[in-house]
């Protein structure tokens, strides 16, 4: 049977390449990067050698970048590493309401800790306003945290704009661009971020390996104690490997990065107008055009989420669902309902991840599989444009 | 061998060959439970001859554990006493599925109730002299 992974903003392949040049760090040069002898200066050099290349991809300096676990460990690095070393200056956080688990409930630990959060609504495409960033700046701020991209409908935030109004209120500013980075160019610089989150595995780079940009001058508190790596800011045996993975991923991405952009939102354009074509009262979600390349989100109305990944996974397609299902809470995505979808509507929703090993054929199969797959499911379902979902569910908004 | 979330193969096997799927139009009695903003919602229609749910139909809007649990639910009740369908249990469902994720046991609770449901409203139609 065919096997069609489409759910890359979940994870995506190790590359060749990229496992090509871990190996060696794997095997013979297992040195620990602290060490004096050769085992240990050859690790070491490779760990700066892709520092080199990972500040490059940035537009950074290579000072201004930590080697972390994950995507998870450095937006818990950049929040309560600026939130805890600036305590003195004030005890208030800015945030969204359609952030990624790994910042929402870091700042809800914050609260416990006796810090203010701000949680700033989007609009009906998942768009924070800078201004409300603005409005929400108090002389209490020590940091704003909105994602560069949304992971679940790609919607891509005014990151530049909202840098600008941190920069003019002289607050610090995180952006976790986990879902970007390997996807579209960022210059840190430019952008204006003080902070800015990575992951290795959504650009095709190994688990256990991400990074954190700080811009020099940033007041930040570790969050590992007990060692010097990483100039005292994150106290751990390097990830050798991992992190020269990381690199060499990283590194590929920039030479394919702006074709393979043009590519997926042409293969993702193809999946959506011929969704629409072939199936009825299905939503988009997210922003229509400011949106990353491959992610396309989408409500199936009268039918639930999981019910429709079983059918494509049987069918032999990997893709995501934002319902609850998913997880034990039940109800729906935190980031449609913020978008101000429908609570039964949001459970239909399904995510398809597009990357590299996609191609015009696969996006096709997934049109020929789909549609019956979504009339079958309706066909069982106790609601239908007949028998609708009971007002009272919910905000309503219908057919954008 | 097909893998979906933990599911047995019999739950995959129901998901995708749900029994009694739909709803009986002069039916004796109705069990609607749940609610869509959970993700799951179930009716259950039963047919009464001689105190036996001679037929019952299901529609599910939930994920695939709720299709699974109702279809299996309508199978173990088809055919018995209204007072022998009351003692249908989710652990029964769940059995009758080899063993659902225990966050997926809710669904089968809901497969209970939804009969439950039914019987209630035939027995309390009967009441009302209907």
């Amino acid at each position: 049977m065919k096997r069609i992974y489409m759910d890359h903003n979940a994870t995506t392949p190790l590359r060749e390449e990229a496992l090509e040049a871990m190996l060696p760090y794997l095997r013979e040069e297992f040195g620990n990067a602290s060490s004096l002898h050769s085992f240990g200066t050859r690790a070491r050099r490779a760990v700066e050698a892709t520092r080199e290349e990972v500040a490059a991809a940035l537009g950074a300096r290579a000072r201004e970048i930590i080697f972390t676990g994950c995507g998870t460990e450095s937006d818990n690095q950049a929040i309560k590493g600026v939130a805890f070393a600036n305590r003195d200056k004030g005890n208030h956080v800015i945030t969204s309401r359609i952030e990624h688990k790994a910042v929402l409930q870091t700042c809800q630990y914050l609260e416990k800790q006796g810090f203010r959060v701000t949680y700033l609504p989007v609009d009906e495409y998942g768009l924070v306003n800078p201004d409300e960033v603005a409005q929400a700046i108090t002389d209490r701020t020590v940091l704003v945290s909105v994602m560069f991209a949304n992971n679940e409908v790609g919607t891509i935030q005014p990151v530049a704009e909202i840098a600008q109004v941190c920069r003019e209120k002289g607050v610090y500013f995180h952006t976790d661009a986990v879902q970007v980075v390997g996807k579209l160019p960022i210059d840190v610089v430019k952008l204006g971020v003080d902070l800015l989150s990575l992951s290795a595995h959504k650009f095709y780079g190994p688990k256990g390996v991400g990074a954190l940009y700080v811009r020099k001058g940033v007041k930040i508190d570790p969050l590992l104690h007990g060692g010097h790596q990483e100039r005292g800011r994150r106290a751990a045996t390097e990830n050798v490997a991992g992190i020269v993975g990381l690199g060499k991923a990283i590194e590929l991405r920039l030479g394919e990065m702006e074709v393979e952009a043009k590519r997926l939102t042409t293969l993702r354009e193809r999946l959506y107008t011929g969704l629409v074509a072939r199936v009825d009262h299905v939503y988009l979600n997210g922003h229509p055009t400011q949106r990353l390349p491959g992610t396309l989100n989408v409500c199936f109305e009268y039918i639930e989420g999981e019910g429709i990944i079983m059918g494509l996974d049987l069918a032999g397609v990997a893709v995501s669902s934002g319902s609850a299902c998913t997880s034990a809470t039940l109800s729906p995505s935190h980031v449609l309902l913020a978008m101000g979808v429908h609570p039964a509507v949001a459970q239909g929703s399904i995510r398809f991840g597009l990357g590299r090993e996609n191609t015009e054929e696969d996006v096709d199969y997934v049109l020929e599989t789909l549609p019956p797959i979504i009339e079958r499911l309706r066909a069982m379902s106790m609601f239908s444009p007949q028998s609708p979902f009971p007002e009272e569910a919910g905000p309503q908004r219908w057919g954008h | 061998m097909a893998e979906f979330g933990w599911y047995s193969e019999k739950v995959l096997e129901h998901y995708q060959n749900p029994r009694n799927v739909g709803e009986i139009k002069d039916a004796d009695g109705v069990g609607v439970v749940g609610n869509p903003v959970c993700g799951d919602m179930m009716k259950i229609t039963i047919k009464i001859r001689d105190d036996r749910i001679e037929d019952v139909k299901f529609r599910t809007f939930g994920c695939g554990a709720a299709i699974a649990t109702t279809s299996m639910v309508t199978e173990l009740v088809k055919g018995k006493t209204l007072e022998e369908a009351l003692q249908v249990t989710n652990q029964d469902v769940a059995e009758a599925l080899d063993g659902l994720p225990p966050i997926k046991m809710h669904c089968s609770l809901l497969a209970e109730e939804a009969i439950k449901a039914a019987v209630e409203d035939y027995r309390d139609k009967m009441a009302n002299g209907q």
